[in-house]
């Protein structure tokens, strides 16, 4: 069983006591401990399922390699799947329940499916589920994902309480990992005089040298360590931040971190994770390795572990995995494991040494200890299900005949190291395989490269394939003072602490154990835990033809969980390599993709959640339209009103309502949304011509005109109205949604085409709040409001005009989009609110009515204005719309002229737009087609025009449309028939001008 | 003047660091050609302030020069004095080939105050807020989070910070929820 020990943890405080829940059942652990180590104290050796078979699993690892020990943790709105107990460090109150199972943990139906295991083997559901075609969606799929899969989804309507942010920060040197190689290699960068910075993804520094032994500098690693890092806070150009994640490593030293504020401490204010955006000059990844599991049958039993897992327990927590501990290795380094057991007063009744050769001093020490070693001896089967009972051991050289039995509760294992890789892969660094060490390393030939094609990465330490402590410490001071150097700094005289460590023999590459296991135990040999990738399923693909080993990864799942193969992918394509007959480098590896371990989508998002998930953009006029109901319409990222619905009122109402308030009255709308680009320049009509398909340049000071403006391919892209300044200086009014882009549309051709005209454009759209001033009585208000001159006379239609309006500066254009007697006024933003109340103070005795964008939309439909957006959609041209009359046969060239010269564009059967009234007063569905008699050619309805808007008009009583017709113009006084949504049911509509209302203008020409 | 609203009255929030809603401020664009003397000579005398070499800010109190581009400037003057200037500016460049405008009411001014500014701006931009990039003295157009902005500092602890109009809400809870209580983050060196 696992326990706590009487003394030791170097990590852990033992005076403060933590209570926490698992599966419901009230545990406690210490201050320090993960939640893995906690488990094990509490001998809660089991601690999931796997994905498949929903075999017994307990924790395999100690760090973010680990595959198995994966909990939901939290409750509620709070909620995690997946969090790795290893990584999870505990705190007082900390509830986490185990995944993948059904009833329970200790009992699991899904278990059965052990029983069928045979049958699901890789590429069993391609193989299965296939025929017959409809069983896949309603029944396959179904019972799969009640099967299958890991943690649970949070409660969809779960909200997440906590804040999350982002950070960016510019650095010289960025060194990732806080082990010594991390910590030496920042030294030395730091001591250069470069600025560095150092993340850890654990909340300790020092990595495992404290645990793993040996002297540097003639002291213990942790004292060392501990002067390091005193000396490393006390330079002011380093800063080291724990419990942050090199995450991924991207183009141009671009670098994400992961940091964990408050997981520890869920207590604590401030946001809870912090998403790291790094520019680096130069980054040393300092990422250590990973041990690798062994290979034989029954490798899954909760109590069998990394060697150095149990090392790790042992010493950091004072958690002994069990009390009978068989320790099985290819290497030197897992007699340190069982040395350090025996140490502590626990048994270890065998190492099994699968090299016929045996190891070096370390095996001599053990030998000291009184250990029984055996030396080509392998496990051929752990005995034991839901926890070890103990294991068989053969030859490793043979097929698994049993020598002996040894009867254990723990069985700790080595297949050697495999450096972390990942984020020198991650930006396309490559990798060379190190036949000795048995081991892919970082090829430094290959490195990622900077903008300048010089590598901007570079490794240090165990991660770059050197796992001796004095090797490493060599190797982190040179890439830190390279680092530096490749920024132009000048390392000092300072060199790499020496270090101790004991001589060790040679490594012997074990790939599956014994070497020739018979079938039986080959199945039972699992490569991938968390995916329930076994020996056996690997060898079928390569068997059934895949020998890419990409192929294979898709078609076994190896690697493809949320730990991302960290444990798997080496045994996984040494194994495929041997069922190829072919080397390890041939086959290759799978890709490396950020981040290194999952981050949670709250640091992605960072703050932009809730009230900034994205900006609202607000009118002077805002804080009004809430105060008095507004229902909002989004537009672009602005919020317009729709309608100011009144207590008790619908929003249809309030709008038929607007309607009839300003064609009768007096009606006052928010125009402070469209776009006002200032053009000026001795060359500025000369480009008003080429932006606009009118004549511009001919225009009069003090007076407007309605433009249109096309792309280059012809399309109608945005409309507005002109009104000339002075003789250089042009204010063009665009849609809402135009300001920006038409803005940049001008820009672009004044910087890249005419690059050499005399003309500068100025967005003024946020400089003015604009307000309309519609209805029989626009003018009377603004007289009242005084200063100004408006008569029809002074200020006739399509004029503006200057001054001073009821003691506001204000500039007064005199157009109309409804059809109405109609003032646009323009004042400065921050005096909008000013004008807009004394326009209801002076308009209440003619029933000043505000009113939104759909009555806006409903009094230009029934003049038959058109809508960008609404009656174009990017493929309409201005002469579809019947707009013939805006485009200037004088001019020798604008945008989009030689685009509507192509023959497609005069093509007399292009739809035409018309007026459409429905015959029974309905409302016409907007965006229905008009269908003709007979198919296509992919049977589909023939059609014959579109509804590109449709309201009901309250002043006339029915719904009107307008739509893209063919050959509409032609066809007035003709019934067709629009298709409902259903496609079957009709409405009947007469093609009509589409000019509804006042088509003489005489409202507006007051 | 009275009516001349702030975009949000003058709104505050203290956290990490003081967050302050300014203004109103008198601001003008001006767009020609920076090398042209005669035009230096107009700004400098509009403003009181030295023309600014790229990327320079030359500010004090309510008057100065932002580059903005290298074909633009920002003038700053009170806000009172903005339709005068913009005057001024148009007779003193003649008739070179300039486009002066009056944009005081187009922007929103706030100002970052404390030790934490440089971590607090770091969360909401991806420009270099290290001391050697961002002296006092020194403009940074840029964005903060999903909107346009320009920054600079008034001084080792008050940045400057303004956006467009529209977005003053969205800036200041912006600004805010970087400034919350507990989100320090220790990084930059103020």
């Amino acid at each position: 069983m696992s326990t706590r020990l009487a003394t030791g943890g170097r990590l852990t405080d033992r005076s403060d006591r933590l209570e926490f829940t698992f599966n419901g059942k009230r545990l406690t652990g210490f201050a320090g401990d993960t939640l893995a180590s906690a488990l094990l104290a509490n001998d809660q050796m089991l601690v999931g399922r796997s994905f498949k078979y929903h075999r017994p699993r307990g924790v395999v690892a100690s760090g973010a390699e680990e595959p198995n020990a994966l909990v939901n943790l939290g409750t509620g709105d709070r909620v995690e799947p997946n969090q790795r107990a290893t990584t999870t460090e505990l705190f007082h109150g900390l509830s986490a329940t185990s995944q993948n199972h059904w009833p329970s943990l200790e009992h699991d139906i899904g278990a059965l499916n052990g029983l069928v295991a045979p049958v699901l083997t890789a590429g069993f559901y391609y193989k299965m589920f296939i025929h017959p075609r409809p069983f896949w969606k309603h029944i396959y799929e179904p019972f799969i994902r009640q099967s299958a899969g890991l943690g649970r989804a949070p409660d969809p309507e779960a909200r997440d309480p906590d804040t999350y942010e982002h950070v960016h920060a510019h650095v010289d040197v960025l060194v990732l990992g806080g082990g010594v190689a991390g910590l030496q290699a920042a030294h030395a960068a730091g001591a250069a005089g470069a600025q560095v910075l150092l993340l850890e993804q654990s909340p300790h520094l020092g990595g495992r040298a404290p645990v793993d032994g040996g002297t540097i500098d003639g002291q213990d690693p942790e004292a060392w360590v501990e002067a390091t890092v005193a000396a490393l806070k006390a330079m002011d150009n380093v800063d080291i931040r724990t419990r942050t994640m090199g995450a991924g490593i991207y183009d141009h030293g671009y670098v994400l971190g992961y940091e964990r504020l408050n997981d520890h401490a869920p207590w604590l204010a401030g946001p809870r994770h912090r998403l790291w955006r790094i520019r680096a000059g130069q980054v040393v990844t300092a990422t250590g390795a990973i041990e690798r599991p062994l290979s034989f049958a029954g490798n899954d039993v909760p109590g069998v572990m990394l060697a150095s897992a149990m090392r790790d327990y042992l010493v950091n927590y004072g958690v002994a995995a069990g009390d009978r501990t068989v320790v099985v290795t290819n290497n030197d380094d897992a007699y340190r494991t069982a040395i350090i057991l025996k140490q502590a007063g626990l048994d270890v009744p065998a190492i099994l040494d699968a090299r016929e050769y045996g190891g070096g001093a370390l095996a001599a020490e053990a030998r000291a200890l009184g250990i029984r070693v055996e030396q080509g001896r392998a496990i051929a089967k752990v005995q034991g299900g839901k926890r070890v009972t103990g294991v068989a051991i053969c030859a490793q050289a043979g097929a698994g005949g049993l020598l002996e039995e040894i009867p254990c509760d723990a069985v700790a294992m080595s297949g050697g190291w495999s450096p972390v890789v990942h984020l020198w892969s991650h930006c396309g660094g490559k990798l060379l395989w190190d036949d000795a060490q048995a081991m892919f390393r970082p090829d430094p030939d290959r490195a990622p490269t900077g903008a300048d094609g010089a590598p901007m990465l570079r490794v240090a330490g165990a991660a770059n394939g050197f796992l001796r402590l004095g090797d490493t410490l060599r190797d982190a001071e040179a890439q830190g003072r390279e680092a530096a150097a490749a920024l132009g700094f000048t390392p000092g005289a300072g060199a790499a602490p020496a270090a101790e460590a004991t001589e060790e023999a040679p490594l012997a590459p074990v790939w599956l154990m014994p070497q020739g296991a018979r079938d039986d135990l080959r199945k039972k040999a699992w490569l991938d835990y968390q995916n329930d990738v076994k020996v056996s399923d690997v060898q079928l693909a390569a068997q059934e033809g895949f020998e890419s080993v990409e192929h294979t990864k898709r078609y076994t799942t190896l690697g493809m969980a949320t730990d991302q193969g960290k444990l798997s992918n080496i045994n996984g394509l040494a194994t495929l390599s041997r069922a190829l007959g072919e080397e390890i480098p041939q086959v290759g590896t799978t890709t490396f993709r950020p981040p290194y371990t999952p981050i949670s989508m709250g640091a992605i998002a960072g703050e932009a959640k809730g009230k900034l998930f994205q900006p609202i953009r607000k009118t002077p006029l805002h804080d009004w339209h809430e105060a008095h109901g507004a229902h909002w319409e989004p537009v672009g990222q602005w919020r317009r009103p729709y309608a100011y619905p009144q207590p008790g009122e619908s929003v249809h109402d309030a709008v038929m309502r607007e309607v009839t308030a300003t064609r009768t009255g007096l009606g006052l709308l928010d125009a402070s949304t469209l776009g006002k680009i200032l053009v000026k320049g001795p060359d500025a009509g000369r480009f008003m011509d080429m932006m606009y398909t009118n004549m511009m340049s001919t225009l009069k000071p003090g007076r407007c005109r309605y433009g249109l403006m096309c792309s280059e391919n012809g399309f109608l892209i945005d409309d507005g109205v002109v009104a000339r300044i002075d003789d250089q200086t042009f204010l063009c009014h665009t849609t809402t949604g135009g300001a920006d882009r038409i803005h940049a549309h001008m820009e672009e051709w004044l910087q890249t085409e005419w690059w050499d005209w005399q003309v500068y454009t100025a967005n003024l759209t946020e400089q003015y709040a604009q307000i309309a001033v519609v209805g029989p009585k626009a003018r009377a208000v603004l007289d009242k409001l005084g200063g100004m001159d408006l008569s029809a006379e002074a200020l006739p239609f399509m004029g503006w005009a200057e001054g001073t309006l009821g003691g506001l500066p204000a500039r007064v254009f005199r157009i109309s989009f409804s059809g109405e007697l109609s003032f646009e006024v323009a004042v400065p933003a921050h005096r909008g609110r000013a004008l807009w109340e004394r326009l209801h103070e002076a308009g209440a005795e003619f029933g000043a009515t505000p009113y939104g964008t759909e009555a806006l939309h409903i009094m230009r439909a029934e003049k038959g204005f058109i809508m960008i957006g609404d009656e174009t959609d990017g493929t309409v041209i201005p002469q579809d719309l019947g707009l013939h009359w805006a485009i200037s046969k004088k001019k020798d060239d604008y945008l989009g002229k030689r685009a509507q010269a192509r023959s497609h564009m005069t093509d007399p059967d292009r739809w035409q737009l018309v007026g459409l009234e429905t015959l029974e007063g309905g409302v016409l569905p907007d965006g229905a087609y008009a269908v003709a008699p007979g198919r296509n050619a992919n049977g589909q309805r023939n059609t014959q025009g579109r509804v590109t808007s449709s309201y009901h008009s309250p002043t006339l009583g029915r719904g009107i449309a307008m739509g893209l017709v063919h050959k509409g113009p032609e066809r007035m006084g003709e019934e067709i028939a629009f298709a409902m949504e259903d496609g079957e049911t009709m409405m009947r509509a007469r093609i009509v001008s589409p000019v509804f209302f006042d088509p003489d203008g005489e409202k507006q020409n007051v | 003047m009275s009516d001349a609203l702030l975009p949000l009255g003058g709104a505050a929030f203290e956290g990490i660091v003081t967050i302050r809603e300014t203004g109103p401020q008198g601001m003008i664009q001006l767009r020609g050609d920076l090398s042209d003397p005669g035009l230096a000579a107009a700004v400098e005398q509009a403003s009181g302030a030295a023309m600014p070499a790229p990327l320079g800010a030359h500010v004090t109190g309510p008057r100065g020069l932002l580059w903005m581009s290298p074909d633009e400037l920002m003038v700053l003057v009170p806000y009172a004095d903005a339709a005068r200037t913009v005057a001024e500016l148009g007779r003193a460049l003649g008739d070179r080939h300039a486009l002066v405008a009056d944009v005081s009411d187009a922007r929103a001014h706030f100002t970052v105050e404390g030790a934490h500014l440089r971590d607090v701006l770091a969360k909401l931009t991806p420009a270099d807020m290290r001391r050697e990039a961002l002296a006092p003295g020194t403009l940074r157009r840029t964005r903060l989070a999903q909107v346009a902005a320009g920054l600079w500092l008034r001084d080792p602890l008050t940045a400057q910070v303004f956006c467009f109009r529209s977005v003053a809400g969205y800036m200041f809870d912006l600004l805010s929820a970087a400034a919350s209580e507990g989100s320090e983050v220790f990084h930059h060196r103020a």
